[in-house]
């Protein structure tokens, strides 16, 4: 044994731990607006990423128990299933899941080596390829045209079977993110898009203020620095603001593109993986804004809805270039 | 109220301080015979002065410093030589080192002692300060006379005295302070002198109010009491909360106007220069797993187990810690001498120091370089050292550590990152002698061969004139 002695620190497993207990508002408000196909979702993707996960760990001759308590499988699960729609069918979920822990984790080396955010990685693979039913999210309760028991729910995820009368499109709607886009190709002026029924919902708005709820949980617990959700938030809003300012008829307002989508979820819980994000201070400000950058040109100009995912891949790519060209000056020799 | 300076990071570890401050320094029985090596110094160890079956005189220079960076060893107690040897000593190297084994015969005869004026000629009293063994005593031993050359060049501006001692369980200097600030004062009195410091500042951590008192006091320096974070007793660390100079590895603190030494030195100049008394004793804090723990004037060369004894040893210990629980090293045993460098010994059980946690992957969390008091980057270092990547992990400062533990502290991963940066640095240090090593025998062979072709060249040469003159003829 060699000093130090002693060691006061909150394992990964406490880490982990504290990250999925900040999701739970989160989860709760998902619950309220869309149902408890939502649950469905997570324990599904809970038991699929938790299989792998050790399946993985057993084929790469790993110790299965300690890596399986880490707890950072089980948050790739709920960071997955929290962004694939409500009431997704099964295959849908397992597909993004078992992609996201069996390739993006575990071919890269698992744990702490992994170079893309797992769960971003299942995302982009599912969106990619299966554009419609990633989505076609439920309608929140207050403007779906008809509604499903929870039984037909789960007979819809597992059976892919609706009730007879009732269609899909009467279930779902287009996310605001989704609408804003489209209605602005068909050349709708702000004001009359923003009377839309969708955005007359606040779902949007509570999950975004229940993951803001989560994150500065996680900010109190010193779990995540301020470092990156200020500079992804405040990049996105000041983007945002200026053009909204310049032409408030074709860009939405900021408080919109804060509310909106993933950016919440990405500021506090996706960006924020150390794993896959850079180490220092000046690092995870630039990965932070050119992040944010990122999303708010998808979100303008590119072919999804929302942009978190591809931004974060994208500057996943960076990290190493970031990390190495943002080295902090040591002790005695700042200039 | 002077300006305080704030460090990068910094821990703070449970202080046990307590339980080792109840009872004022205690005078340990003499041991049966004191191992006292020879080398307690950083430099060029002592050479012995004595020949077994010889009998010496408390206070009598047994080993002579050896060239500029050395430091004389003294009898601790009057008695008989029985030996000089390799002995098991407390140094991380695990190595054992050339000992005087003394018999005490129980006299305590001294030497005669001068005390010499404290007026004299700083380098006469440099001299003085070399034979008396003087080194610094917070665990670094490096001869002191030499850190108190100020060289004509430098103006040593602030004479900073180190009493934070920040590490857990560790309270000598505590009660050093607390008992003898009139010594560390008019020890002070004389480096300052010596280095022609405009001020003397002594930090002492805000736990240990008693100590501040007392120094406060004693008067001749400005107290001040520095906030309790480890490692706030770090030389560099110290000068920065205390001045804001930042001291960049590789360079001196008297260069940028500062220079630092631990109390415990400070009382030893004292005794040395005002009372003649070489330095023949430490106190060492005994802790961990002992029924009454505590502070003991300890001569050197005492066994650490008759210490131990002392204190009162509980069932259940599992070998001890030499130094505090951030940066101690193991004892290769109990039986190794007290020695200038030793400033506790933590007795280590189970339910103390439990056994380190299997280590986890990184998760690059990067708490590790939040910690990092040298404002390092541990994650990257152990990236480069697993890797065996050391010329990167010098570019990325890798000498800068100073192995204070606060990395290994934090890590959730559990990773024992202070050993990687050992590892890393010993491996450098190896290469480099490697390469010295083969550069010298490069060097060797290319001459051999030219002094051969020389000698070709001469022969040929020779023999051409010989045919030449025997054509001319």
């Amino acid at each position: 044994m060699n000093s130090p002695y002693i060691t006061r620190s909150p394992s990964v497993t406490e880490i982990m731990v504290k990250v999925l207990a900040a999701l739970i508002p989160a989860i709760a408000a998902d619950v309220w607006f869309f149902g408890p196909a939502v649950l469905v979702t997570l324990a599904l993707a809970s038991v699929t990423a938790l299989v792998l996960e050790a399946f993985m760990l057993r084929l790469r001759g790993r110790p299965v128990k300690p890596f399986l308590m880490d707890g950072s499988a089980l948050l790739t699960a709920w960071l997955l299933g929290l962004s694939i729609p409500p009431m997704a069918p099964w295959w849908l979920i397992v597909t993004g899941t078992a992609f996201a822990i069996v390739i993006a984790k575990h071919l890269y080396g698992g744990l702490g080596s992994n170079p893309f955010n797992p769960a971003m990685v299942g995302y982009a693979v599912l969106i990619i390829s299966f554009p419609v039913q990633m989505t076609q999210w439920l309608a929140p309760a207050s403007i779906a045209q008809s509604h499903l028991d929870f039984s037909s729910i789960l007979d819809y995820m597992f059976f892919h079977a609706l009730p007879a009368n009732t269609g899909l499109d009467a279930l779902t709607s287009a996310t605001p993110l989704d609408t804003l886009k489209t209605q602005l190709h068909l050349d709708k002026s702000m004001d009359a898009i923003m009377s839309l029924p969708i955005y007359g919902t606040i779902g949007g708005k509570w999950m975004a203020a229940a993951y803001l709820a989560g994150g500065l949980y996680l900010l109190q617990q010193k779990i995540v620095s301020w470092h990156v959700p200020v500079s992804f938030i405040g990049t996105i809003a000041i983007l945002s603001g200026a053009l909204h300012l310049v032409d408030p008829a074709h860009y939405a307002s900021p408080l919109f593109q804060l509310a909106s989508g993933a950016t919440m979820i990405g500021a506090f819980f996706i960006l924020t993986d150390p794993v896959t994000g850079p180490t220092t201070p000046k690092g995870k400000l630039l990965f932070a804004s050119g992040a944010g950058f990122l999303t708010y040109v998808i979100r303008l100009h590119g072919g999804y809805p929302d942009g978190v995912a591809f931004a974060v891949l994208l500057m996943n790519i960076c990290v190493p270039l970031i990390d190495a060209y943002t080295q902090p000056p040591v002790f005695g020799k700042k200039k | 109220m002077r300006q305080l300076y704030h460090f990068n990071g910094g821990v703070h570890p449970p202080q046990h301080k307590d339980q080792s401050t109840i009872d004022p320094i205690r005078i340990p029985p003499l041991p049966e015979k004191l191992i006292i090596p020879l080398h307690q110094h950083i430099g060029s160890s002592a050479k012995a002065l004595v020949q077994p079956g010889e009998r010496v005189l408390k206070g009598q220079m047994i080993g002579q410093p050896e060239g500029h960076v050395s430091s004389a060893i003294h009898a601790p107690t009057s008695g008989k030589i029985l030996s000089v040897g390799m002995e098991p000593v407390p140094h991380p190297s695990g190595l054992d080192a050339l000992c005087v084994i003394l018999e005490p015969d129980g006299l305590e005869e001294w030497i005669e002692r001068v005390p010499l004026d404290p007026e004299m000629d700083p380098g006469t009293m440099r001299t003085k300060l070399k034979d008396a063994g003087v080194v610094g005593l917070g665990g670094a031993v490096f001869p002191s006379f030499i850190k108190l050359n100020p060289g004509s060049k430098n103006k040593v501006r602030t004479l900073i005295l180190n009493g934070a001692e920040c590490e857990p369980y560790i309270t000598c200097d505590d009660l050093l302070m607390r008992e003898r600030a009139f010594e560390i004062a008019e020890g002070a009195k004389l480096m300052q002198r010596l280095l022609g410091a405009e001020e003397v500042v002594l930090g002492i951590e805000d736990n240990k109010p008693l100590a501040i008192e007392a120094m406060k006091s004693a008067g001749g320096m400005e107290v001040v009491a520095v906030p309790t974070v480890y490692p706030g007793g770090g030389a560099k660390q110290l000068i920065k909360v205390l001045t804001g100079v930042e001291v960049p590895a590789g360079e001196r603190s008297t260069d940028l106007g500062v220079q630092c030494f631990n109390v415990a030195t400070a009382a030893s100049v004292y005794r040395a220069i005002r009372l003649g008394e070489p330095v023949l004793s430490r106190i060492v804090t005994i802790t961990g797993n002992v029924a009454q723990p505590g502070n003991y004037e300890a001569l050197i060369g005492t066994p650490v187990d008759h210490l131990i004894r002392q204190a009162g040893a509980l069932p259940g210990s599992s070998g001890a810690i030499m130094g505090g629980p951030m940066m101690g090293i193991d004892l290769p045993s109990t039986h190794v001498p007290v020695v200038k460098a030793m400033n506790c010994v933590i007795v280590k059980s189970e339910a103390l120091f439990p056994k380190a946690l299997d280590p986890m992957p990184c998760i690059r969390c990067a708490r590790c370089a939040e910690s990092c008091p040298a404002e390092l980057q541990p994650q990257e270092l152990y990236w480069f050292a697993k890797a065996k990547n050391f010329g990167k992990a010098q570019e990325y400062a890798l000498f800068d550590c100073i192995e204070c533990g606060c990395c290994s502290y934090v890590c959730p991963s559990h990773i024992p990152l202070v050993q990687y940066y050992r590892y890393a640095k010993s491996e450098i240090w190896a290469q480099e002698r490697e390469k010295k090593a083969s550069d010298l025998a490069r060097l060797r062979h290319e001459f051999r061969v030219e002094r051969m072709e020389r000698d070709k060249r001469e022969k040929a040469e020779r023999l051409a004139q010989k045919s030449a003159q025997a054509k001319e003829l």
